[in-house]
Order: structure tokens, then sequence, then C-alpha cells
């Protein structure tokens, strides 16, 4: 009676990405926002490329990273927040009465998340072309950045669904956002780290994993193909995915516990 | 008509118990049966247990102790078989605004299983049912209550279980969309012989669909039995009177005094619990009018479930029910 | 007309006096300072370098530099805090029952001002501390008091815009509304580098943006060196005019619907 985990998954992330396409609310500010500051942040900050040892000659190419993680970010606390939703409204009881496996849900989430992370790495990447970002590693290399791009969507997801199996709560969700944020700032998204000068930012931004998804981006853009960028940045991501997937799939067990 | 025990059978409960960390036992060990094809009323006040007693039947929340067969499957062993079995519409119709009713039966069916064209023909099949054809792909957004909650009967229906819960059903539905969603519910139990466990705060819903009615009050079953049977166990009626201008409250009380014990009335009137039935209303008319005590209403009430919940808990379950308390009763009128 | 004077007044006391103690049953009255002081953590510690750039000339210093943008824009948000609280008192309806006890409507919106003001002085105060502890240098003596002022103009400023949203929406729909401008005027200035060292597009909104004078203004006075001091008070008064004949707008727009 069981049906297919696959077609559990089509389902289920065939309906995630349809209540995200009919919000466009959403879509804007998730693609909007990013854009906003990247602009900004690239136009404001252009003098840093005079700093002696700043690794680009724009700062355009050096930013593109932050759209790129910050979008993943939202996208990963608008879907957090939709789980908590369906928790807190009674959905998720009335999909658990199914003969679904849980493990759908959590893929069917994801899946959806790894939809618009896709979008949104592909519309970021062809309006950075279009401002003029250049990036070294050419056309493959766009492609990995897009990959690279989907899988820290993929890790933030992760850490979104896990909030949301642990509290159960569109609110607490919600107010994790600025919490992210933070963290994204306190990375090496504005200098490289050997550029900050201030010591205890320094180690906050080397102990934090976002300034190796940043790196590894970057390094795409800025660089060309650099091994060491791109491994332990990819090895980051898949560190979170991991790592999130696992708590996440734990929190889902209790909640399904019976 | 299947024993307790059998695999046919409709649900059994036994000792059922639910705690919560804070607070009292929500379940204070129940015990219930419920035959196949028949329809479960299951009446209290809002907090009494009946949403704790559904989702433990239903296997959503794991029970403290005690043991509960639905469709002769274990609900803490045997949940998915359990599951297989019943449909469930829980309270506050849970559903996406953002997709259509008709995605939603789409979803919920490949969720059971079926196949592309399967989910197709048993969707369209279940909105002529329920009456959503046209609002069929509209966004669940723009639904009414009434709407919602029909839409949420089909999604219990899609894999055509065998046994059929539904929490508060019709709380906050208007008369007319409370009617309609009862006729459907008889159907079912009629045409299709589906169990139906159905929890209710109103007196008229219980008393109109249920074949039997459970009372639960404060997580225990306190009175169970065919509406008829829990009334004929009250057994008197009562009689109402509203003074007329010129006649004080005192004087209809003292007349009244002597045919019962005096209940609560409506604000001016005076009601009491006729000692030898509905016959004594004759003598009632006679002793007013002789006495000169003129009154402008004189009315019969027979015993509803509510002077049953009344009777068996003390309180009176339009008091708890903190909404809608117009929908309870149905006394029948006998002017004087 | 006595008589109105003293209702504009006691109206603009009573509903002030509400807001300031609504603040202090609740810490979160603070919110404001949020973001700010996480932008001033996250720019000041981290592009501390930036401040080396040839032809950064601003004598404060970096953090100096992050920290007057900082004290801006939180009380800014400040206003626009009050803004939110007015489109939740419409939605709850607590505004309607004002609207009927105020002798002098106009009062109304002075009150939630002076509000305003005083949560703006807690949030700034709270920037203010913690820039202290990072350093920043105070040499700019008296002339502090002209950092002061603008940033009270900037804090009037915000609220009576918020104020005139929240009233012509009178929903909590109006947070956004109110937030994204404020947002965009704050960020569309020289934030990380003085305007020289802008580029492209950035250089040319900046130039453009009324916020810059002031914002240039400001961080003269904390050093000592006031620049543009004229055409910043000239803008700010001005400002505050127009969004005070935006809120009166607002507030009859309002009344006309019946809140």
């Amino acid at each position: 009676m069981s049906s297919p985990l696959l077609v559990q998954v089509a389902s289920l992330a065939r309906r995630s990405t349809l209540r995200t396409m009919r919000q466009p609310a959403v879509i804007v500010s998730a693609i909007l926002f990013p854009m906003m500051f990247f602009a900004i942040n690239a136009y404001g900050l252009d003098a840093a490329t005079s700093i002696p040892g700043f690794p680009a000659d724009s700062y355009l190419d050096f930013a593109f990273a932050f759209p790129l993680v910050q979008a993943a970010l939202f996208g990963a606390i608008t879907a957090g927040a939709d789980l908590a939703r369906d928790i807190e409204s009674g959905f998720f009881d009335r999909l658990s009465l199914t003969p679904m496996r849980p493990s759908a849900l959590l893929l069917g989430m994801l899946a959806g998340v790894v939809a618009l992370g896709l979008l949104q790495g592909v519309i970021f990447l062809a309006a950075g072309l279009l401002f003029g970002v250049d990036v070294k590693s050419g056309p493959l290399g766009m492609v990995v950045l897009v990959l690279l791009t989907v899988l820290v969507a993929l890790g933030f997801g992760g850490i979104g669904a896990m909030l949301a199996l642990r509290t159960g709560s569109v609110e607490a969700v919600e107010s994790a956002f600025p919490l992210f944020f933070v963290s994204i700032f306190m990375s090496s998204i504005n200098l490289p780290r050997d550029l900050i000068e201030a010591d205890w930012f320094r180690y906050v931004a080397t102990a934090n994993p976002i300034s190796y998804l940043v790196e590894g981006i970057r390094s795409l853009v800025i660089t060309g193909w650099d091994a060491q960028a791109l491994s332990v940045g990819f090895g980051c991501a898949f560190g979170i995915i991991a790592l999130s997937i696992a708590g996440a799939s734990a929190f889902l067990r209790t909640r399904v516990a019976r | 008509m299947a024993a307790p025990g059998s695999a046919r059978a409709g649900i059994q409960v036994e000792d059922l118990v639910r705690e919560f960390k804070k607070g009292p036992r929500a379940v204070d060990g129940i015990d219930l049966y419920v035959e196949p094809g028949e329809i479960y009323g299951f009446l209290g006040p809002n907090g009494a247990g009946k949403s704790t007693t559904v989702l433990m039947l239903t296997t959503l929340l794991p029970p403290t102790s005690g043991a509960a067969r639905v469709a002769g499957y274990d609900v803490v062993k045997e949940g998915s078989k359990v599951r297989a079995a019943i449909g469930a519409a829980l309270q506050e119709a849970a559903l996406d605004p953002f997709l259509t009713g008709r995605e939603h039966l789409s979803l919920q069916a490949a969720l059971h299983g079926l196949g592309r064209k399967e989910r197709k023909k048993r969707g369209a099949e279940l909105l002529e049912r329920v009456g959503l054809v046209e609002a069929a792909d509209r966004r669940v957004r723009g639904y009414s209550g009434g709407m919602k909650r029909r839409l949420d009967l089909a999604l219990a229906l899609v894999h055509e279980p065998r046994i059929l819960f539904l929490d508060e059903p019709t709380t906050g539905l208007d008369p007319q969309s409370r009617s309609a969603l009862w006729s459907e519910v008889s159907r079912l139990a009629r045409d299709e012989g589906v169990t139906v466990f159905l929890t209710t705060q109103y007196l008229e819903e219980a008393d109109v669909l249920a074949d039997r009615v459970g009372i639960i009050d404060r997580g225990k079953i306190v009175a169970e039995g065919t509406p008829e049977k829990l009334k004929a166990e009250i057994g008197r009626p009562s009689v109402e009177a509203t003074p007329a201008e010129g006649s004080g409250r005192d004087a209809v009380a003292r007349v009244l005094s002597r045919f019962g014990e005096e209940i609560a009335a409506q604000s001016g009137a005076v009601s009491v619990r006729l000692d030898h039935g509905a016959g004594d209303l004759a003598d009632v008319v006679r002793t007013l009018d002789s006495e000169g005590v003129r009154v402008t209403n004189l009315r019969l009430d027979e015993p509803s479930l509510d002077d049953v919940f009344l009777e068996k808990t003390g309180r009176s379950l339009e008091g708890e029910a903190e909404h809608e308390g117009e929908a309870e009763g149905s006394p029948e009128e006998a002017r004087a | 007309m006595g008589d109105r004077a003293g209702g504009f007044f006691s109206v603009a006391f009573a509903v002030a006096g509400r807001q300031v103690y609504k603040y202090f049953a609740n810490p979160a009255f603070l919110a404001p300072a949020f973001f700010p002081l996480f932008f001033f953590v996250a720019f000041a510690g981290g592009l501390t370098r930036v401040g080396d750039v040839p032809g950064f000339d601003y004598t404060g210093g970096y953090v100096a530099f992050q920290y007057v943008w900082a004290l801006l824009q939180a009380v800014a948000m400040g206003g626009a805090f009050t803004g939110f609280s007015i489109a939740g008192d419409f939605e709850n309806g607590f505004a309607r029952r004002l609207l009927l006890a105020a002798s002098n409507r106009q009062g109304i919106i002075l009150g939630y001002t002076i509000a305003s003001l005083v949560r703006a002085t807690m949030t700034g105060v709270l920037v203010t501390v913690i820039a202290l502890f990072a350093g920043i240098p105070m040499s700019g003596g008296f002339d502090l008091f002209g950092l002061i002022g603008l940033a009270i103009l900037v804090n009037v400023a915000a609220t009576l815009f918020g104020a005139g949203v929240a009233m012509l929406l009178r929903t909590q729909q109006a947070g956004p509304v109110i937030r994204t401008p404020i947002f965009l005027v704050l960020f569309l200035a020289p934030v990380f580098v003085p305007l020289n060292l802008l580029r492209g597009w950035l250089e040319t909104i900046a130039r453009l943006n009324p916020f810059t004078t002031i914002l240039d203004a400001a961080r003269g006075f904390l050093v000592g060196t006031p620049t543009s001091v004229l055409p910043a008070y000239a803008i700010g008064v001005a400002l505050v005019a127009v969004f005070a004949l935006w809120a009166a707008y607002a507030l009859r727009r309002a009344e006309k619907t019946g809140a």
C-alpha cells in the first residue's frame, strides 16, 4: 500500500514549489534584497580595492559571493518557516496519517529549497554578468558556482528544517533570521581574512564556516580554479548538509514517534 | 455484527490514559466500544479530553497507558495498519491556503499511493460529492469555513477508509453548512457502512447524528448510551412559565414549586422538573388559573442531552462551551 | 484659542505618557537598536583597514566614522518603530478610542513624536555607550551638541514619516512600507567611505540623497570640525516640516474614513 518514496518526495516538492511560486512577494524579496545589498556593497566599498594586498581588481567581483549566500539563507528561512507553519496548522498531522514515509516530508521540503536555490543562483549569475562581474574560471566555473550555491542553500535549508522540527513554531524559525544574517557579516564576506585588522573579528571570521563557503564561491570569480578554496568550500557545504540533515532527521523521528 | 476483539471490529478502548507534563490527566481512564457502521458521538465541553482521545485513536499521540484497537489493530504497535484503515478530519481544517482544492486531493491521493489516473478520478469524484466542483481550481485561501470543512472531509475519504474520525467538524459553521455536513456524514454511515467517531460540543449535533453518545467531562466518560436512553434516564420533562405583568415571579414560583423541584430558567421565568411527568401539565394550568396567577407563556421541555450532562456533572454544558451557545437544545414547545 | 492650545498639549502629553509607559513595560523597546548595533560591530570591526585607503581623510578614524552612521540609523529606526506601533494601535482599535477622546487630535501626533524622542534617546545612548567602549574619540567638545541636534531632527522626521504611513494604511502591513524607504535612504549614502571615494551610480545617488549632507555634518561635529552645518540643519528642518504636513494630512484621512 505504501507508495514509492520517489512519488511521495516529488508530490511534496511540487507542493512546496507551487506555494512559493504563488507568493510573488516571497520570490521578489528573495531576489531583490540580496541584489540591493550587493549593489550597495559593491559600489560603496570599491575603495577597499586600493588596500595593499587586496586580492581583486574590482570589488564587484569580490562581493559577488554575498548575494548568493544571503539568498540561500533567505530561502532556508522561508522553507523552515513553511515547515513550522505546517506543524502549527496541523497540515503535518494530516500528512502523517497517510502512508507517507517521514523522510519524504524532509526530502520534499529540501527539494523545494534546492529548486529555489537553483533559480536564485541562475538569476544572480545572469544579473552579475550584466553588471560586469568577471568570472575568472569561465563557463564551467559558473556551473560549479551555481552548484556550490545550491549546496549552501541545501545546508542552510537543513538548519531551517532542524529549527522547524525542533520548535514547531513559525515565530521561533523567523526570529532566528537576524542571528543568521549577523553570522554572514561576521565572516570574510566584506574583506579577506588577512586584511581584517581587529584580532577578535578575524578569529570569529576564521571560526565561522560561512567564511569558507564564501571563499569557495569567491575563488571561482576572482582567482579561477583554486583547488584548496574549492575543496574547503565544498567540504564545508557537505559538512553542514550532513550535520543539519542528521539533526533534522533525529528531530523528525521524535516528532512522529508512534 | 462483529464481536469485540474481532478483526472487523470498529473501535475498542480500555482504560486509556493520557497525561501531559503540566496539568491534570487530559484523558483519565476511559473505556468505550464503537461497532462497525455505527456513528458514535463523543460529547463534552472544551478541554474535556475529546481531542486528546481522537489524537490517540488516530495514532498521532501515544497513550500514557491503557489500550486501544481501531479496525482491529493496536494503535501503538500497529500504527501504520490503523492509519491505512482510518480517515480523519481534525480540528481547524489544516489546509494550505496557496493550493487549490483539487491540488490538495491530488497530493493526498499521491501520498496514499494512488496512480496518476486514479488520483484524477478519485479527486473529481470526491469534489463532486462534497459539492466543491466549481471551487475546485480556486486557492483554498478564498474558501469559506464550510467549504474548508467539506474539503477536509473529502481529503479524509481519499483512500476509502472504513473508520472516519471527525473532531468537532461543525464548530464555527453557519446552520446551513452544518446541516449539509450532517447529511453527508449520515449518508456515509448509512450507504457505505463507514464507522464514524465524532466529537462535538453541540448537543443538537450528537442528538441528530449519533447512534450512541458518550459524554466526557474532565477526562472521564460520565454517561453513555443512545440519546433516547440517556434522556429517558433523566426521565421527567420540565415546565417553564413566564409571569404576566401584574403577577409577580414569586407567585408563579409558589404555584410551580408544588409540582417539582425548581431548576435554572431564563431570566424572569420559573422552571421546575415535574415530579410526575408531563401528565402534571393540566394540573399546573388549572392551579395557576384558580389562584389567579397569570402567565404569558407556558412551555413543556422534554429532557435534553444538556439535562443529562447537568445531571451527571452538576454543570451545564451550555455554560461550559465558550462560544456559540445558541446551537444547543431543541425544546419542544407546548403552549397552554 | 487658548483652550485649543491647552488641548493640544494635554493630549500630546497623555499620548506620550502612555507610549513611554509601554516601553518600560517591555524590554523590546530597545529593538530599533539591534540592526544599527549589529552593523556597527560588523562594519567598524571588520572593515577597519578601509580607513587606510588613500583619500579616506576622516580624522576620527574608521570606528568613529561608522559610529555616526549607526547613531543616526538607531534614531531613524526609533522613528520607524513608532510608526509600527501607531499602525498597531489602529489595527487593534486603540486609535479609535484615542481619536474619540482627544480634544485636539493634532496633539496625538505630537504625543507620539515626544515618545519617539524618549525612545530614540535611549537607543542612541546604548549605541554611544558601546561605541565609547570601542574607543571612539569624542573630540568635538561643544560641537557634540550639533550632532545631538541633527540626531533629534532625523528622529522627528522619521517618526512623522512613519506616523503618516501608519495612519494612511492603518494595518500592520504598514511595517515594510515604513522601513524599506528609511533603510534605502540610510544605505544610499556614504556608509563605508566618504563621498569622494564612492564610485559609479552609488556616488550619483548619494550626492542627490539629502541624508548625505546630514551624515557629513554629523561626522564633522563628532571630531570638532563642523562642515556644511547650515545646509544640514536646513535640510533637517525642511524634512521635519514636510513630514509634519504629511502626518497631518494622513491624520485627516484617518478621521474621514472613521479610523
